[in-house]
């Protein structure tokens, strides 16, 4: 960390990261703590461990709509923690202007429905900056944070999960924590990424997931899927908070015999196809789910790169289908949310289903 | 959370701009010129002719109060680059309590440096003209001038606020304002009462847990109700969301107002939105949107049509302080200024957007000094004073569809409810300032001083009123929650005029998983 300053000066391109190693996984020896207090520790680790890391956004002066700012402004000041104008794309194009200067911009956008104000400044400016000036300028610094999905009682704007927007965009990574030892790991890691990420956080685990978090700095790595549960029957893939519910899924099947092998994928783009294709070689089946709607999701990109590398090579061949339990093709509905939604019992079918072709 | 940024905003007074320092009394000021041709029919109403053909700029401050009007020349009638006389100018009387409310030292500001500044420029262009060269640009022409001279970050002293009942509910002296014959004035006290009525049970009802969310308009019911009540059943709505008055001033009705918030099958949006999401198709009330600020262009294509098909009405839009900084706000008072629209742009300054204080939203002077740059005439208005709500928005609907132009109003007010039921304001706000507006400036009761004094109120009137609204409502939520949550069917309608092949499939998927699990649904949705 000698460079850091010295090689700031120098070029402007080029970010230099205090970072801690990167570890597989995280040792099991922190406090139990939930979702949106190990957001908060990473934020803390980030701007303890970069003079040059800001964090900033709609009210998250005063910790925060969903509490994942709490003490931030006490701690490192308003110059460093601060609110911002309610506008989302000045949000954006701030956070790239003072990534470009060679900061760790770490953006908060208070719900992933508020977004799309920003996606002019996320698109063609985050994902293209390095790109279009031949790498002589780039923002990797850039981190937007941003709450997503249902809580059940969100309606249409505040439970979306856009993600499958920014995984259309080259240039862009798009990161989705399942719990809050993930969710301090992957976090830490996207703000220290030199590239501009988008990190969605469930917020519907925001409380519920409570889980030992170790309290030292650490980075799980991007682009990595996980294989959290092994299994030999059928692959199945998801991110977020889905994988709660892919996880009961699983439970339910082994009452039937069936045994599955669940991914987390984390990383969305650039995507850990290896991991995927490896499980699928090796169950012959697939189901995807996400909670946004089926059509044109990231699940669609999922089911057609495997049915192109799997369908019938090595001599293997998908045995089945791939099976896509996700969010309907409707907007977000209030009172049909549980309808909406990709649930255990739909994804235990389709598991069934798949299995049984 | 630094206690200090929430102290510095002192009980009476608003959060003042940012900068009056140094640079401001240095300013010059470059006040628009008057262009008598249109000053004039609008001046009759309201300024005396004299005043008016001697184009006089006249404030009242507590200093005149004592001393009479004090008046100075303008003295640039002869320029006809500006377009016309401001809003801001036409009403500008300035009631000496609210100088005093709002500004730190009203008396030195509005007698030194409003009149320094007038002389200074009444001095200079008689001369001007013959030694300065005059460039013809698009918009007007453009004096070219020796000195180089920054436009200052402000104007000095903020616009003032229009007002018309002091803090007793008394009509203050010499005040212009709209006539109100008491049916419509106890028309606006019946429904801003109504309104706190609907704020108390249903955010008790959220907190039972009997329906998911809500959002009051505790502080902002004569910006609601007396709003409303100046324009008319034609004039198009494209509110934000803290403005259920306007709704219940055109006749929704409190079972309506339940239905929507139980999401039940009579909700006209079909239980898809949250609570307080109102829109009703009958009352020319657009749907509430939750994203900030989105309404506010929409506003700008509905008038251009009203304007098309030559109606007599106007599109009427509301937002917050916190709406102002998106980008869709400035977007939305471009287009109208350039496209000369009849909309009216109601801004809400209530203070806070969450926990961010204003003093963090913008460095302007609020909302209001926004129109003129971008060439709207505008007016700042107590929006606690049911009077002059009513008045101003009167007005601005008037000029809105005779001349076809947008209006922008900035009522100031404060928001003394919590955000909404997902938020605590005493974490980033101090509780005697919510107290402070809670009580001393409640805009219900000033007004309601008011009819009484007139003597169309009276106690017994009063508790009949709460008591019968109370009646009413608890009957309408106990309707609303009875009655089934709108048919499963209705999950794919809509989304298109029709139902296409993809959602039909997952339609007949989704009965098939119902059937296998019925018990992962709720019964209260009709499948
Ligand atoms: C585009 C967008 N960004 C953020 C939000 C979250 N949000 C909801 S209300 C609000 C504050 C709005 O403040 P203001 O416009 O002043 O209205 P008020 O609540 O004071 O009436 C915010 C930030 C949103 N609804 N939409
Ligand atoms: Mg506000």
């Amino acid at each position: 960390m000698a460079l850091r300053g010295l090689g700031r000066r120098i070029s402007i391109g080029k970010r230099c990261f205090s970072s801690a190693s990167e570890v597989e996984k995280p040792p099991r020896d922190g406090k139990p703590i939930n979702l949106f207090s190990a957001i908060n520790q990473a934020l803390h680790i980030a701007l303890e461990t970069d003079p040059r890391a800001y964090v900033f956004g709609e009210d998250v002066g005063f910790g925060g709509v969903f509490r994942c700012t709490t003490g931030l402004t006490d701690r490192f000041g308003r110059n460093r923690v601060f609110n911002t104008p309610l506008c989302e794309q000045g949000i954006a194009g701030f956070a790239i202007g003072l990534a470009a200067m060679g900061n760790r911009a770490i953006a908060e956008i208070q719900f992933a429905d508020y977004i799309y104000p920003a996606f002019d400044q996320i698109v063609n400016e985050a994902a293209k900056f390095r790109y279009r000036s031949g790498n002589q300028f780039n923002c990797g610094g850039l981190t937007i944070r941003s709450p997503y999905g249902a809580v059940g009682h969100g309606g249409h704007y505040h439970s979306q999960s856009p993600e499958a927007f920014f995984c259309h965009v080259p240039g862009l990574k798009v990161v989705i924590p399942r719990s809050p030892q993930q969710a301090k790991g992957l976090l830490l890691a996207c703000i220290r990424d030199p590239n501009p990420v988008v990190f969605f956080e469930p917020k519907w685990l925001y409380r519920l997931a409570v889980e030992e978090v170790p309290e030292h700095d650490y980075m799980l790595p991007l682009s990595q899927a996980e294989v959290t549960r092994q299994g030999s029957d059928i692959t199945l893939v998801g991110w977020g908070a889905q994988l709660s519910v892919l996880e009961h899924a699983c439970d339910e099947a082994a009452k039937d015999g069936i045994s599955c092998e669940l991914i987390d994928l984390r990383t969305l783009i650039p995507w850990d196809k290896e991991t995927v294709e490896a499980s699928v070689r090796k169950t012959g089946r697939l189901l995807v789910s996400h909670e946004a709607p089926v059509t044109g999701g990231f699940g669609a990109e999922i089911s057609a790169s495997i049915a192109e590398c799997c369908f019938l090579r090595h001599g293997l061949q998908l045995e089945a289908p791939v099976a896509r339990i996700c969010g309907l093709d409707t907007p977000f509905p209030l009172v049909y949310e549980p309808f909406y939604m990709p649930t255990k019992n739909k994804v235990l079918d389709a598991i069934k289903t798949t299995v049984n072709y | 959370m630094s206690i200090s940024l929430f102290m510095s905003i002192s009980l009476a007074t608003y959060p003042s701009i940012g900068h009056q320092t140094k640079a401001n009394k240095e300013r010059q000021s470059e006040k628009p010129p008057l262009d008598l041709s249109s000053f004039l029919p609008h001046l009759l109403d309201l300024f005396s002719l004299l005043h008016s053909t001697m184009g006089l700029w006249f404030v009242r401050s507590r200093l005149a109060h004592h001393l009479g009007q004090k008046m100075a020349s303008l003295g640039a009638l002869q320029r006809r680059s500006w377009p016309s006389v401001s809003f801001l100018q036409l009403w500008n009387p300035l009631p000496s309590e609210l100088v005093g409310g709002f500004s730190s030292n009203p008396i030195n500001r509005w007698s030194d440096q409003r009149f320094a500044s007038v002389k200074a420029e009444s001095a200079a262009p008689v001369d001007d003209r013959c030694r300065y060269q005059v460039m013809d640009f698009p918009g007007g022409k453009v004096m070219f001038i020796p000195e180089m001279r920054f436009l200052a970050e402000s104007p000095g002293e903020r616009i003032s606020c229009y007002r018309v009942l002091d803090d007793d509910g008394q009509t203050i002296s010499g005040s212009s304002f709209q006539e109100v014959s008491k049916e419509i004035a106890l028309k606006m006290y019946g429904d801003m009462v109504t309104l706190q009525v609907m704020d108390t049970i249903f955010y008790e009802a959220q907190r039972q847990g009997r329906i998911s969310f809500y959002v009051t308009s505790i502080g902002e019911e004569a910006i609601n109700v007396a709003s409303a009540a100046a324009l008319t059943i034609d004039d198009i709505v494209f509110p934000q969301y803290r403005e259920p008055g306007v709704l219940l001033w055109r006749g929704f009705t409190l079972q309506e107002f339940a239905n929507q918030c139980f999401g039940n099958k009579s909700d006209y949006g079909k239980g898809r939105q949250m609570p307080i999401h109102y829109g009703s198709n009958r009352l020319n009330y657009f749907t509430v949107s939750s994203p900030i600020a989105t309404q506010i262009p929409h506003a700008v294509g509905a008038a251009y049509s009203l304007k098309m098909d030559k109606k007599h009405a106007c599109a009427v839009t509301y937002f917050g302080d916190g709406g102002t900084s998106e980008g869709d706000f400035h977007a939305a008072l471009n287009f109208a200024a350039v496209m000369e629209v009849p909309v009216i742009f109601f801004c809400r300054n209530n203070g806070w957007a969450i926990s961010t204080p204003t003093t963090e939203q913008f460095r302007s002077d609020g909302a209001v000094i926004r129109g003129q740059a971008y060439g709207l005439r505008s007016i700042r208005v107590d929006g606690n004073d049911a009077l002059a709500v009513y008045s101003a928005v009167h007005e601005a609907r008037e000029m809105a569809i005779r001349e076809s132009r947008p209006i922008l109003v900035e009522a100031l007010t404060y928001r003394v409810g919590h955000h909404s039921t997902s938020d605590d304001s005493t974490k980033y706000r101090p509780v005697d300032e919510i107290e402070h507006w809670r009580t001393a400036r409640d805009p219900v009761s000033r007004y309601r001083k008011w009819i009484e004094r007139n003597g169309w109120w009276c106690d017994d009137a009063e508790s009949e009123l709460r008591s019968n609204v109370r009646k009413e409502l608890l009957h309408a939520i106990q309707a609303a929650e009875k009655m089934d949550k709108p048919p499963l069917a209705e999950l794919f309608t809509d989304v298109y005029d029709q139902v296409p092949s993809n959602l039909h499939e997952q339609e007949r998927l989704l009965r098939e998983t119902i059937k296998q699990h019925p018990g992962d649904y709720p019964p209260e949705v009709p499948v």
